[in-house]
């Protein structure tokens, strides 16, 4: 494997660059993915058939809370990242392993509002408004739940074997996913919350 | 004994069971082959875990063209049935699922893995590359493709095929009129080949992008990679569309969601938006690499550079665009007023522009060109017309105003047929006989191939040229009878006749490979049609990492000007080769897979989780192995080289 040492250590090497474009390339997809739930939420919003409308079980104390955490966590990924380009192990894993605490909260929580909705009669089955919303939120909370599972697997090897340019260029696309989460969280809280309860 | 009636099929018949003893037996006949003959060790380590992308790509192949004589038995029960007024061959319900079947199999598991098969096998030569960026991905792809068609296939024996036509509208598809487990399985099936063809996608886009060989600006990328390059941007941007129409669906049907229902809000419009946002996309991820193939073969064989190479790419990237908003006029009918209409009429009557392009620079290519008549070019030379009439009358579709008449009748069912058939099907014959002796080292028979040609032309027009004729006077699509009073009768014998060359034709193609394997001369070298770019500069057959020395590339056909102008294709010297290594990851993550899809589709839910415990288990296993590849070193690449006959140093 040939080492590019003036590239940072995630792109250092041929397959590496490789690895972070066809991250991009899948984003895309992620992206296109979101918008079309986004695009059926828009379209099914109003039709809440006997169920709730948005207005009447949106509250928005947890949705804060959840917003909260997740944007500082996606702030923290990035310390980790700096932490990595300096070469500081110790404090990247510490970064990484915030940032999986604060998406530990921000499922917990989402698992309350879950919860929450059901108990009020806005469960899966209700309308075509209450599936699409958490279909949406749904597919939302298990890239996170995934992103857990992952950035530790990530953790456990960065621990294992330090920073090489394979761990770092999977720490780098890791990070990437988190980041595209946050920003998917800003257009559901947005559009969905925000627009909801207006 | 009640956990096993789900399987039962609810609408019997001899047929379906003599295909169950049939599909047992087979089963039972490749098992004992295998163990006889010893040979699962070299399946396994040669074919199941390979991350190759030529043996991907045949693999690909060999899948495509069993799905195509699934899908043929389906047209041809289709047109004996209607082949005769009042014919009482199958019922309503059998014909339901067979159209259906037709549909998906057709587009989803032939078409799709046969273009497939190209990408794999043909882009990495064509732009110099050792393979593509993600080998093991690449693996996992195919095997998703497979089991995605495995398990669709095996509906019509467990539990019913699916029978709400291929575009499964809802509510039709809902529980309340499909009860039968059909619908879940096309909503499962196609979702896991679906994630497999967006990997692809993914992978393709990669690979052009990032590693085409020195001096291969985008400028200079083959017709074939770039129509590769387009079609998998469609395919990101698409796929993803379906993946989520296809789990509402699965919802809808499996846990009573109310998405596409008539009840509480449920849409059905939705349904059919969505599917068409990756539908009507689709058909273009099918023809564009097509295109691609014809673009390569009129140059090949007109002896001449492709004319208008940039015109040939400006237009498909606007077809690209153009592609993804269409969508609508697959509804016309279906009430979204006078001016979605009209917009949806324009945009999809502007696609004949670009289209219209291509078709003069295909016609330029030839003009003055040498033309050698060989059996690619033929295909190539009859699809340029054939194209055209299916490219006019889809032009006639799309006026919104005159779609009233059209909707739903066979006139529909002519022109897209006249689209996917000599757009599609016939560019995939003519890969299949270019490409054939760079994957098996002889040629395809000239005789017998020109033979299928005519023969599948033929009866591609007396096939599919009545229902133009049929369907303007009303009859209707996904009917299975019709009266002796509407004097349909005629017309649809012809079509039967002529579904029965373009059999003759397809059974040809099987004795064709049968006899070239017999008598095919082996000694062909690695250039046997005197082509242009740089697949044809490997040895035949292609060593594992395709080029020895990473060549040079100054023009849109190197090889051609290798052997012409004097260019020094392989500049540098040898030097040791990184390789990937093989891996049984894919195909087992896939086979859980399989089961997931399986015990998904009769709502075994323990076994869900199990297998979805199984697939996240692939998936860690895979992020904490080690796995660097391997070094291929000189002194047996030299080795390779001599064997496979390479002055080429």
């Amino acid at each position: 494997m040939k080492l590019d040492h003036s590239q940072p250590l995630e792109y250092s090497t041929g397959q590496n660059n490789l690895n972070i474009f066809g991250f991009w390339i899948f984003l895309g997809a992620e992206i296109m993915l979101f918008a079309t739930l986004f695009t059926s939420y828009f379209t099914l919003e109003h039709r809440t058939g006997s169920g709730p409308t948005g207005a009447e079980i949106f509250e928005i104390t947890p949705v804060l809370i959840e917003t909260i955490l997740l944007l500082t966590s996606s702030f923290v990924i990035g310390l980790g990242i700096h932490a990595m380009r300096l070469g500081k192990q110790k404090a990247m894993i510490s970064f990484f392993a915030i940032t999986l605490l604060l998406g530990l909260a921000f499922l917990g929580v989402e698992i309350y509002e879950f919860v929450h909705y059901v108990h009020i009669g806005a469960g899966l089955q209700t309308s075509a408004f209450t599936a699409i919303l958490l279909t949406t939120l749904g597919t939302h909370g298990l890239h996170v739940t995934f992103g857990l599972f992952w950035g530790l697997a990530i953790i456990l090897q960065v621990k294992k074997c330090g920073l090489t340019p394979e761990t770092a260029n999977k720490s780098f696309i890791f990070s990437l996913y988190w980041h595209f989460l946050d920003v998917v969280w800003i257009f559901i809280f947005s559009f969905i919350y925000l627009k909801g309860m207006m | 004994m009640e956990f096993f009636e789900r399987f039962a099929v609810p609408h019997p018949s001899p047929a379906i069971y003599a295909s169950m003893v049939v599909i047992g037996l087979s089963v039972i006949a490749i098992i004992a082959g295998l163990t006889y003959f010893k040979k699962w060790g070299y399946l396994w380590r040669e074919w199941l875990t390979t991350v190759d992308h030529k043996r991907i790509g045949l693999m690909y192949l060999i899948s495509a063209l069993l799905m195509l004589f699934r899908g043929g038995v389906d047209a041809i029960m289709m047109r004996a049935q209607l082949s005769a007024p009042d014919n009482k061959l199958l019922d309503a319900q059998h014909y339901n699922e067979i159209f259906t079947t037709h549909g998906v199999v057709m587009i989803i598991f032939m078409a799709m893995p046969f273009i497939f098969a190209f990408m794999n096998y043909v882009v990495p030569l064509q732009i110099g590359a050792r393979d593509v960026a993600f080998p093991r991905l690449n693996a996992i792809s195919f095997w998703l493709f497979f089991m995605g068609a495995m398990l669709f296939n095996i509906s019509f024996v467990l539990g019913g095929s699916p029978d709400a036509g291929w575009t499964s509208y809802f509510p039709l598809a809902g529980t309340e009129f499909s009860e039968s487990v059909g619908t879940n399985y096309y909503m499962i099936a196609i979702q896991i080949s679906g994630l497999g063809s967006l990997m692809t996608g993914i992978n393709m886009i990669t690979t052009i992008i990032k590693m085409r060989a020195p001096g291969m600006t985008l400028m200079k990328m083959p017709m074939f990679t770039w129509s590769t390059l387009v079609a998998n941007l469609i395919i990101v941007t698409v796929f993803p569309v379906l993946t989520v129409a296809l789990t509402m669906g699965t919802m809808d049907r499996l846990f009573a969601t109310n998405f596409f229902t008539s009840t509480n809000g449920g849409m059905d419009m939705l349904w059919a938006n969505l599917f068409w946002v990756w539908g009507h996309p689709e058909v273009y991820i099918l023809i564009l690499p097509a295109f691609g193939i014809y673009s390569e073969i009129i140059s090949t064989f007109s002896s001449k550079n492709l004319y208008g190479y940039k015109s040939m790419v400006a237009s498909m990237v606007i077809i690209s665009v153009l592609s993804c908003l269409v969508w609508a006029h697959h509804f016309f009918t279906m009430g979204q007023g006078a001016a979605a209409n009209s917009f949806f009429s324009i945009t999809t009557m502007a696609i004949a522009v670009p289209t219209g392009v291509k078709i003069f620079n295909w016609l330029f290519t030839m003009w003055k060109g040498k033309i050698r008549f060989t059996v690619p070019m033929l295909y190539s030379v009859g699809f340029i017309p054939l194209f055209t009439i299916g490219g006019v009358t889809g032009v006639m579709l799309a006026m919104s105003a005159a779609d009233y008449q059209y909707h739903n009748t066979m006139f529909l069912v002519a022109h897209f047929h006249n689209t996917i058939i000599p757009g599609v099907v016939f560019a995939m014959l003519a890969g299949l006989t270019y490409y054939w002796p760079k994957m098996f080292g002889f040629m395809l028979n000239e005789r017998i191939g020109k033979w299928t040609f005519w023969l599948l032309s033929i009866g591609f027009v007396l096939a599919f040229f009545p229902m133009y004729i049929t369907g303007l006077d009303g009859q209707a699509r996904r009917m299975y009878t019709y009266s002796e009073a509407t004097g349909f009768g005629a017309l649809n014998m012809l079509s039967f006749v002529g579904a029965g060359i373009m059999a003759i034709a397809f059974a040809l193609i099987v004795y064709n490979v049968y006899y070239s394997i017999r008598y095919s001369p082996r000694n062909i070298g690695s250039d046997p049609w005197d082509a242009r770019t740089l697949e044809w500069a490997t040895n035949t057959p292609v060593p594992e990492y395709n080029f020895a020395v990473t060549p040079q590339v100054n023009s849109i056909q190197p090889f051609w000007d290798s052997k012409k102008k004097g260019h020094v294709l392989f500049p540098a010297k040898l030097d040791k080769i990184h390789m990937p290594n093989n891996s049984g990851m894919p195909f087992i993550l896939c086979s859980i897979f399989f089961v997931w899809g399986f015990s998904f589709v009769f709502a075994i839910w323990p076994l869900v989780i199990l297998s979805t415990i199984g697939i996240f288990a692939c998936l860690a296993l895979r992020s904490f192995e080690k796995d660097h590849g391997r070094y291929i070193s000189v002194e047996e690449i030299i080795e390779t080289e001599e064997k496979t006959g390479g002055a080429k140093l």
